[in-house]
């Protein structure tokens, strides 16, 4: 009989009373309740190695208030934590100081704690897989060099010790999206695999079970490595595309100034609401639909209509979300907030031109449409051929259906797509091209027709000056001083081309900005003025030009400017045109600056003064012909011609609408690499058909070795590994 | 052939513990920044004593 000292004594109680457990002590309270720490998230450009890593994060971790920093050099982004009241303008002025440029991140946008949980979900059945790979093909080497009677049925024991949880560990992945499509009504390229799996391992329990000679416990781990490798790489390169494209839209950190009662308070966009006063700095985006109430100014209107020609604003003008205000504060009455600005409107256009776009399948959807049916019926017909045949030997006939089965299994089916497109994304990411959709190379390949935007995409949206050379010097000495004392795009791009010429600016008095005309100074007694031709007393020209009057009786002077030129530009028109690609220019710009622009590009067929709806149009009515259309733009008004397209690309400084529509994003300012994307995209389809003959010619010779009855577990590993590493070798060959 | 029935346990046993070490750094997410890992070894920051 047990005393109750022997009993266990009852666990220590941290607490006097049970309730004290339960209730949260003073200092968790406290803990709760102070704000939490600051997650920042900063992007890094520019830094590229060992010595960026250390100096950031030291010179980070001076900063009062900062707890910790921590670089990731493959995102090129710092995470810092920080005290609650820290904001990335605190440390963006502390990097710049360091010698790195910085940008804010929005936190919200790019999941931050999350990681990339389904990739490394995917490696640990990889990597689970490539274990048992090994240990069972250590064993069955032996079993094939002639392991005999008790020993071989030992290694096929421990073969399926090791193999049979693998697959069922491994193979989740596979098991889970042919049930998916099961239930859907489809027969996918899950289904013949699963199948596959489960078929070969219980066969070999069997088999083993009975002391037979083949079990296929290391065709089946095998099976799940190669094809798990395959959907990895896939998911790899999506993973990638993924990030780059989140963090582009994390950049624009959607906020407002809102003015109430005065003063001024920094909000998110999404609380502004109707009736409210917005502050719009010179500079900046407008944030909602509204009006102005106050200030003048000229907008920046190239990403919604593709005008280049800035537009004066001043009370009672109304603005879009999407301009960008360029020389005079503005105050501006929301008349439209969130889902209800223009840009959102034109977001769901796009939703519907997208839903259209999704009837596209895959080349690996159409292979795996004709494979499954074929391999099913030649699996069965080989199992009712042998029961016939053997006069109901059901063993022998279920081993000849399964090795077919396990032979034609689409192993290297499984790796033609993702190592071709891994390879090709990769070799175009480098090239700064962000390939966003998983089919985007494939209907690259098919383009015949390519549609470019103007403003913003061909050109830069930035003026340079173009006549220069017909005024006088003392002129342009004077035009330098008061283009200097502005912000104004088409100042800007004057002062700097005057100091290019080696132009030393006069001295001119009591210069300033006049906002929405122009600016104003005086000089040697004189009110001169830069700007505007109803301000300076000029008639207007066709294209986009700015006035100088001397303050005499000399006629006003006109600078002309013209959009300069994207690099690549011409490289990317020739290079399609090379490929036999007919290219189109359709813009919302002057037929005059269009015209001039297709002549100097060599581009044949152009469209002026395009509305939004026409381009979209435009697009559709080509389709409607046949053609295979690739859209180049960045506004908002090509955002549904962009949805519309077969293939799309947005430059990066595209609005976040346009860049959510294209399937692929130009990082660099260059548009050259554009023709080399077409070029390649092209050569991947290639890679990918050839991989597809490549395993077909496999299972030419394999098939009927295994309908006779020949196969062995040998053979399967052999045709396998093979057709696998052939597959990727040719993928590896793009260039 | 008696020896297989220590050598193969042991072979098991020494690529399980391969497998481990991968997990474990899977759940460390040693995979996360690739490039900053090859980089940060040439720094000589935590050299002579390992970051607390």
């Amino acid at each position: 009989m047990t005393s109750a000292a022997d009993l266990p004594p009852p666990r220590a109680m941290p607490a006097a009373c049970p309730a004290c457990v339960v209730a949260p002590s003073a200092e968790r309270l406290a803990q709760l309740a102070a704000p939490q720490a600051a997650r920042l998230m900063l992007s890094l450009p520019t830094a590229h190695c060992a010595a960026c890593i250390s100096t950031v994060e030291t010179g980070l971790q001076r900063l009062p208030g900062v707890h910790s920093a921590r670089v990731n050099l493959t995102l090129k982004r710092v995470l810092v934590e920080a005290d609650a009241e820290m904001t990335a303008q605190d440390l963006i002025p502390a990097l710049a100081r360091l010698g790195y440029e910085a940008h804010e991140l929005d936190a919200g946008v790019l999941s931050v704690t999350d990681g990339d949980r389904q990739g490394r979900d995917l490696l640990m059945r990889l990597g689970v897989a490539g274990f048992a790979m090994m240990n069972v093909m250590l064993l069955s080497v032996a079993v094939w060099s002639g392991a005999e009677d008790a020993t071989r049925d030992l290694f096929h024991w421990i073969s399926g010790a090791i193999a049979l949880p693998t697959v069922a560990f491994a193979g989740q992945p596979f098991f889970k999206s042919a049930w998916a499509a099961l239930k859907a009504g489809r027969l996918g390229m899950d289904f013949p695999i699963s199948l596959a799996l489960v078929l070969a391992s219980s066969i070999s329990v069997y088999e083993t079970w009975h002391s037979g000679h083949h079990a296929y416990f290391d065709a089946a781990v095998m099976l799940t490595f190669f094809l798990l490798g395959g959907r990895y790489l896939d998911h790899r390169t999506r993973a990638v595309a993924r990030s780059a494209a989140q963090e582009l839209a994390a950049l624009e950190v959607p906020r407002a100034i809102r003015l109430s009662e005065g003063a001024e308070v920094t909000v998110p966009v999404a609380e502004l609401a109707v009736g409210d006063l917005v502050l719009v700095r010179p500079g900046g985006r407008v944030p909602v639909d509204g009006v102005v109430t106050a200030g003048t100014s000229e907008i920046d209107r190239s990403l919604l209509t593709g005008e280049s020609l800035p537009a004066f604003a001043g009370p009672e003008t109304p603005v879009s979300a999407g301009e960008v205000n360029l020389t005079g504060p503005l105050t501006v009455r929301v008349t439209a907030a969130g889902k209800d600005t223009s840009l959102h409107r034109m977001a769901d256009l796009v939703a519907i031109a997208e839903s259209a776009r999704t009837r596209y399948t895959s080349l690996a959807d159409r292979a795996a449409r004709a494979y499954s049916p074929l391999v099913h019926i030649l699996s069965f017909s080989a199992f009712g051929w042998w029961m016939w045949q053997t006069g109901g030997d059901v063993r022998h006939a279920i081993n000849i259906s399964a090795a077919v089965l396990i032979i034609t299994c689409p192993c290297a089916l499984g790796l033609a797509v993702p190592a071709v497109v891994t390879a090709a994304s990769g070799r175009l990411f480098r090239k700064g091209l962000l390939i966003k959709s998983g089919t985007a190379l494939e209907r690259l390949a098919e383009v015949d027709t390519v549609v470019f935007d103007k403003t913003g995409t061909l050109t830069m949206g930035t003026p340079a000056p173009v006549n220069l050379d017909d005024h006088p010097r003392a002129d342009l000495e004077l035009a330098a001083a008061l283009a200097g004392a502005s912000s104004h795009p088409l100042a800007l791009a004057l002062a700097r081309a005057c100091a290019d010429a080696g132009i030393r600016p006069a001295g001119g008095e009591d210069l300033h900005e006049v906002p929405g005309y122009g600016v104003e100074g005086r000089w040697q007694g004189r009110r001169v003025r830069l700007g505007r031709a109803g301000w300076v007393g000029a008639d207007p020209l066709a294209v986009t030009a700015t006035w100088l009057h001397r303050g005499d009786d000399a006629p006003a002077r006109a600078f002309t400017f013209a959009d300069s030129l994207r690099p690549g530009a011409e490289a990317a028109v020739a290079g399609l045109r090379a490929q036999g690609k007919r290219v189109w220019l359709i813009s919302g710009d002057a037929p005059g600056a269009v015209r001039d622009l297709a002549e100097r590009l060599g581009i044949d067929d152009w469209q002026a003064e395009a509305l939004p709806q026409e381009k979209a149009a435009k697009v559709a009515a080509f389709a409607a012909e046949g053609r295979k259309v690739l859209m180049v733009g960045d506004g908002l008004n090509d955002t549904a011609a962009l949805a519309a397209a077969h293939v799309s690309v947005s430059p990066a400084s595209a609005l976040d609408a346009a860049r959510v529509a294209s399937d692929i994003v130009l990082l660099g300012r260059d548009i050259a690499p554009v023709a080399d994307a077409a070029r390649i995209a092209g050569q991947a389809t290639r890679r990918i058909k050839e991989n597809f003959a490549i395993s077909g010619l496999y299972n030419v010779v394999a098939v009927p070795i295994a309908l006779v009855g020949l196969a062995t577990p040998l053979w399967a590993a052999l045709a396998m590994s093979l057709s696998s590493i052939t597959v990727s070798l040719n993928a590896l060959r793009l260039k | 052939m008696e020896i297989l029935g220590i050598l193969i346990p042991v072979s098991l046993f020494l690529g399980g513990l391969g497998l481990l070490a991968f997990f474990w750094s899977l759940k460390n997410r040693q995979y996360e920044d690739p490039r900053g890992d090859a980089e940060r070894i040439l720094t000589s920051d935590w050299d002579d004593a390992p970051k607390p």
